[in-house]
């Protein structure tokens, strides 16, 4: 069984965005991008799943720009196998990619599409539950843990009231949640490596996708500042200003 | 315009969650409501009372009964036949069903919205809220997440909608509920709680946290929050987390108890009333964002603090 692993370059997840004086954006220029760290840890379960023997190959696709080579790389150093790069300078909306995974996905023919849960840029958590519907396979959506067995798999969820488990058929849609495992560093032999394992370029076109965006941004702008207040000196006073507060 | 808005619900109870999506809805046109679960007519009852709905429509079938995404997204889209947007809560429940239903209705959803600016254009946060866009859809129809702590409750009672049964569409025989670990807890939920006392790294271990944080937050009749590092190191569960990827609050008073304030954990708190930080270190992020600071060993500042209230 294969696995398909999307990854997408997103901004570096340490750096603070800095929103464009001008309202179209956040200026990316100049700032470190990385894998978005969700995509990171569906990139190690793949892995682990394959050193468990429940997969043979992995394959890491991003939808992006030239540049998301550096991400592909970075997940076949991590131990993928090959890549493909859809590459396009616009900006893919979540609908658009799960449609272009859903290309893809029909030449690999992965047995599982593991995914990030949400991209730190623009925070959609979409992509994953949109191509399990294109694609009419049942999601595992926010994971913390990832059972394959035979021929389904048990996903355990984070939700609101604390975890839920679920048993899918394969092949299925896995997104993963923070605490699903701890993403390893990829060594400077893999990482040399890396660099000989075969990675393809596509573009959206050659899948026939329409990738025009449906939602216009009309503009982007820094959310209210919230000012600093004061700082007391002791107990006894925050216990005052609590009081004065009417909190107990 | 006629909404259609997911309730959140265990089958029993409809949750909080839902009255802030009926008010966002109220504000795009007409509201109608979905119930899907399974023995949940209950929950149809309170739902219909929430003031200035138009309709509640009942799908009672085992198949709804945990909401499972595969065999709600055909009900959805069913229903959507007769709708312009979808309306859910960005609970767990609605981010793992709306965009479901958004594929398959080639729409592209519009998540975690602020507020409704136009019939069509809505505000919503990006990188973990250190931006607010505004956008547009072009689509035909609507699939919305709305966030909670953005909107007013809606009245949850003084409506007399109609409950109007929905055929099933059945089990999509591709997934099937194994169980669930739901914290059971006597405090008070983080997403409605007034009082939301937090706790972070700084306390060691599980055990302390138990000891440092939960005594406060029972004074205070508060719920119980956590950064992500606090719950990444084992000291509380999942539910905990307060931040982008966890729970999104806006309690009256949020009192952050050994927490430095990384911008993920600020994207998830940043919009409480009043913001009380203890932290040792004067130099932490949360600073810049409290109302009320105190520079504090924890292990000190805190017992008296609960002491002395």
């Amino acid at each position: 069984m294969k696995a398909l692993v999307p990854v997408k370059r997103v901004i570096d997840y340490n750096v603070k965005p800095r929103v464009k004086a001008d309202g179209t954006g956040v200026d990316l220029a100049n700032v470190k991008m990385s894998m978005n760290p969700f995509d990171e840890i569906a990139v190690e379960e793949a892995i682990r799943l394959k050193e468990a023997g429940k997969i043979e190959e992995i394959v890491a696709v991003s939808v992006g720009p030239a540049k998301a080579q550096e991400t592909l790389r970075t997940a076949l150093a991590m131990g993928a196998d090959s890549a493909i790069l859809v590459e396009t300078d616009e900006d893919v909306e979540p609908l658009a990619v799960a449609k272009i995974l859903k290309a893809v996905a029909a030449e690999i023919e992965p047995g599982l599409v593991i995914l990030g849960k949400q991209a730190i840029d623009d925070d959609s958590n979409q992509t994953g539950q949109m191509l399990a519907a294109l694609m009419d396979l049942p999601q595992g959506t926010f994971a913390s843990k990832v059972v394959v067995e035979g021929d389904h798999v048990t996903v355990t969820r984070e939700v609101d009231g604390g975890l839920e488990t679920v048993k899918l058929s394969l092949p299925a849609i896995v997104t993963t949640d923070l605490r699903l495992n701890e993403p390893r560093y990829a060594s400077l032999p893999n990482i040399m490596k890396a660099k000989k394992k075969p990675l393809e370029t596509k573009t959206p076109a050659d899948y026939g996708i329409d990738i025009t965006p449906r939602l216009k941004t009309t503009n982007v702008s820094e959310p209210p500042v919230r000012q600093a207040g004061v700082k007391v000196a002791d107990v006894d006073e925050l216990v005052a200003k609590l009081k004065a507060m009417g909190v107990a | 315009m006629k909404t259609l808005v997911w309730v959140e619900h265990d089958n029993s109870n409809m949750a909080d969650a839902t009255l802030a999506a009926v008010t966002a809805a109220s504000k795009l046109g007409e509201v109608h409501l979905l119930v899907a679960g399974s023995g949940c007519r209950a929950v149809a009852e309170q739902a219909a009372g929430i003031a200035g709905v138009g309709k509640v429509h009942l799908a009672d079938d085992a198949v709804y009964a945990n909401a499972l995404a595969e065999n709600v997204a055909p009900l959805v889209v069913g229903l959507m036949a007769d709708h312009d947007a979808f309306v859910c809560p960005a609970t767990t429940n609605g981010k793992n069903i709306a965009p479901r239903v958004a594929a398959l209705l080639d729409v592209m959803q519009i998540s975690d919205i602020l507020s409704v600016e136009g019939e069509k254009t809505f505000t919503r946060p990006i990188y973990a809220g250190n931006a607010i866009a505004t956008v547009e859809s072009t689509d035909a129809k609507l699939v919305i997440t709305v966030r909670g702590t953005a909107f007013d409750k809606a009245e949850p009672t003084g409506g007399s909608a109609a409950i109007e049964d929905v055929a099933s569409t059945g089990d999509a025989g591709k997934s099937s509920f194994v169980g669930a670990e739901i914290a059971e807890s006597e405090r008070p939920e983080l997403t409605s709680a007034k009082i939301i006392v937090s706790g972070g790294r700084a306390l060691k271990d599980s055990e302390t946290f138990e000891q440092v944080i939960m005594p406060l937050a029972d004074k205070l009749g508060a719920g119980v929050g956590a950064s992500r590092a606090a719950v990444d190191a084992g000291y509380v569960p999942n539910d905990y987390q307060v931040g982008q990827t966890g729970k999104i609050v806006a309690p009256e008073v949020y009192i952050a108890i050994g927490i430095s304030g990384a911008i993920q954990h600020l994207a998830g708190m940043k919009d409480s009333k009043t913001i009380i930080a203890i932290n040792k270190d004067e130099d932490a992020p949360i600073f810049q964002v409290a109302d009320i600071g105190l520079v504090a060993d924890l292990y000190k500042a805190v017992p008296e603090l609960t002491e002395k209230l």
